[in-house]
């Protein structure tokens, strides 16, 4: 206990000099560094043109509404797209993710020395990497077009839905293994008896989880022309048509809240 | 023991969904949509194959990445992202504290507790390269859209998650506080914020780490960042250049989720 005399009275504090001292230690860095990361961005930043934001907000609002209701009948082919890509995606990667998983466990992986750490570093490359960044790739390599979005988004989720169904397997309860292996059973089977019926509500729930993620960046894959909505998106906003930028936005926001509805409602029904 | 015995008592787990026909119908229906999602891309199966072999020469571009010929577009855009994360999410975090306590049931009244729920909901079902368009045009061009865009986004993250901690929070210890007459201010600082804290240090952290995964890519729409750097490699095919900036980008997440972790594990 930091206590300290002080003309014959003990005062109490907190925390003892020590602690204090690297507190305020960090919070001076902190604010160092604030302060340089600031000055960075400044240099970096237009300020006449970033010192008009409240007109151009303005000029933006007045161009915006009203949203030209019209524009939504070209708009239903391109949902549709986004959906797809969402959930073929979702569904491409779980059918990878899902042995990976079992590679990267601790206590399903067949070898410690070489295979865990490859699939692992599967994960992190898969995980590092925004679908954004993915599509980019993707499209320059097979096109533009709903092919490049769905291998996008299943690439970014092998890491998600591996990451977080490999530590599950990992929180597993090691004693209903083990009954199985007591009655003579095969390592696949003890897999699907053991192991299998302990993961499953996690992993659907993971699965779905994810698949309402995907929901909200196919929105966007469009941009660097990985097909959906998103290509819709860019070509208004080059337009300058903001009234129609309007009505993407509302069909988006709509679908992104469909499906966090969707979603929360299956999860809920399985856990 | 004949066969036909055997073979009536061998037992299968239950099914997933108890109900047959919900089960039926269930699988009835993904292969009817299967059909018609398959059914309805249009695949030019022919650019694939033609570009297969890019795909190729990306990949033996991982082998022998270019860090050297575009360095100082490389280091300007990376040093770039790295401030637009630290202030970003400096910024965020400040102004979700507010917007937090504003979202938690239990702390605020009915208009204010509807209007942050309203400013949370909103930040978080827009994903974050689209509200970079939006402050790109507000803000023009650079860093500062970017840097506004990740801070919405920390708003609507970490206010969620701080007003579901607060909400979650042991009564008791507030109601103590009210008790002994203390004020609104002082059951916040000695009723909740010893309660929230750690979490709220840790996933603060986290955002940190979130934020540099983001501002990686909206500089593809023009807030700043090495997402443009990227953008141009590809566009110009320089797929050597490319795997380098990837290459950074991965070893900086890599990091930056060891530290946050890290940080995380101590505060927690």
């Amino acid at each position: 206990m930091p206590v300290t005399e002080r003309d014959g009275v003990k005062v109490w504090r907190r925390r003892d000099r020590r602690s204090q001292f690297s507190i305020w230690l960090g919070w001076f860095f902190g604010t160092l560094l604030f302060v340089q990361a600031w000055r960075l961005v400044s240099e970096h930043t237009i300020w006449d043109f970033a010192l008009d934001a409240p007109v151009q907000a303005w000029d933006l609002m007045v161009r915006m509404v009203p949203p030209r209701w019209s524009y939504i009948d070209s708009l239903w082919r391109p949902m549709w797209d986004t959906l797809n890509i969402a959930t073929l995606g979702t569904l491409l990667s779980i059918a990878i993710a899902f042995p990976i998983a079992f590679l990267a466990a601790r206590n399903t992986t067949p070898g410690l020395v070489f295979v865990r750490p490859a699939a692992l570093l599967m994960i992190v490359s898969s995980r590092s990497i925004n679908s954004l960044i993915w599509a980019l790739l993707l499209v320059t390599v097979v096109g533009p077009g709903v092919l490049a979005g769905i291998i996008a988004i299943a690439l970014r989720s092998i890491g998600f839905i591996g990451k977080l169904l490999y530590e599950a397997i990992e929180e597993t309860d090691r004693v209903q293994v083990e009954a199985i292996t007591a009655t003579g059973a095969s390592r696949p089977q003890q897999l699907t008896y053991g192991v299998l019926p302990q993961i499953m509500p996690a992993f659907a729930g993971i699965s779905v989880y994810r698949w309402d993620i995907n929901i909200r960046e196919s929105t966007v894959l469009g941009l660097v022309g990985a097909g959906g909505i998103g290509l819709q998106l860019n070509a208004s906003v080059s337009r300058l048509a903001w009234n129609e930028v309007t009505v993407i936005f509302i069909v988006i926001f709509v679908t992104v809240i469909v499906s966090e509805w969707v979603s929360a409602k299956v999860r809920h029904a399985i856990i | 023991m004949s066969t036909a015995a055997a073979a009536s008592r061998s037992w299968r787990p239950p099914p997933f969904i108890a109900n047959p026909w919900l089960r039926r119908g269930m699988w009835l229906g993904v292969l009817a949509y299967l059909a018609l999602a398959i059914g309805s891309l249009e695949i030019n199966w022919v650019r694939v194959a033609e570009g297969l072999e890019r795909g190729w020469r990306f990949i033996s571009a991982f082998a022998r990445p270019n860090f050297t010929g575009r360095w100082g577009e490389i280091s300007a855009g990376i040093l770039e992202s790295l401030a637009m994360t630290v202030t970003a999410t400096a910024i965020g975090v400040a102004l979700a504290v507010p917007v937090g306590l504003g979202a938690a049931r239990n702390l605020a009244p009915l208009p204010v507790y509807l209007f942050c729920r309203g400013l949370i909901a909103l930040s978080r079902t827009f994903q974050e390269v689209i509200i970079a368009i939006l402050f790109v045009k507000m803000f023009g061009f650079g860093p500062l859209a970017g840097m506004v865009t990740l801070v919405v986004g920390t708003i609507g993250f970490n206010a969620k998650l701080l007003a579901e901690d607060i909400e979650s929070a042991d009564p008791a210890a507030m109601e103590a506080i009210r008790a002994t007459g203390g004020s609104w201010g002082q059951l916040i600082t000695y009723g909740v914020q010893p309660q929230v804290m750690p979490r709220f240090t840790g996933l603060a952290a986290y955002r940190l780490d979130i934020n540099f995964r983001e501002s990686s890519v909206i500089g593809i729409v023009g807030a700043g960042g090495i997402g443009s750097t990227l953008n141009t490699a590809f566009d110009r095919y320089e797929f050597e250049t490319a795997a380098a900036i990837l290459l950074v980008i991965i070893v900086i997440v890599m990091m930056a989720e060891y530290s946050s972790g890290h940080i995380r594990r101590r505060f927690q």
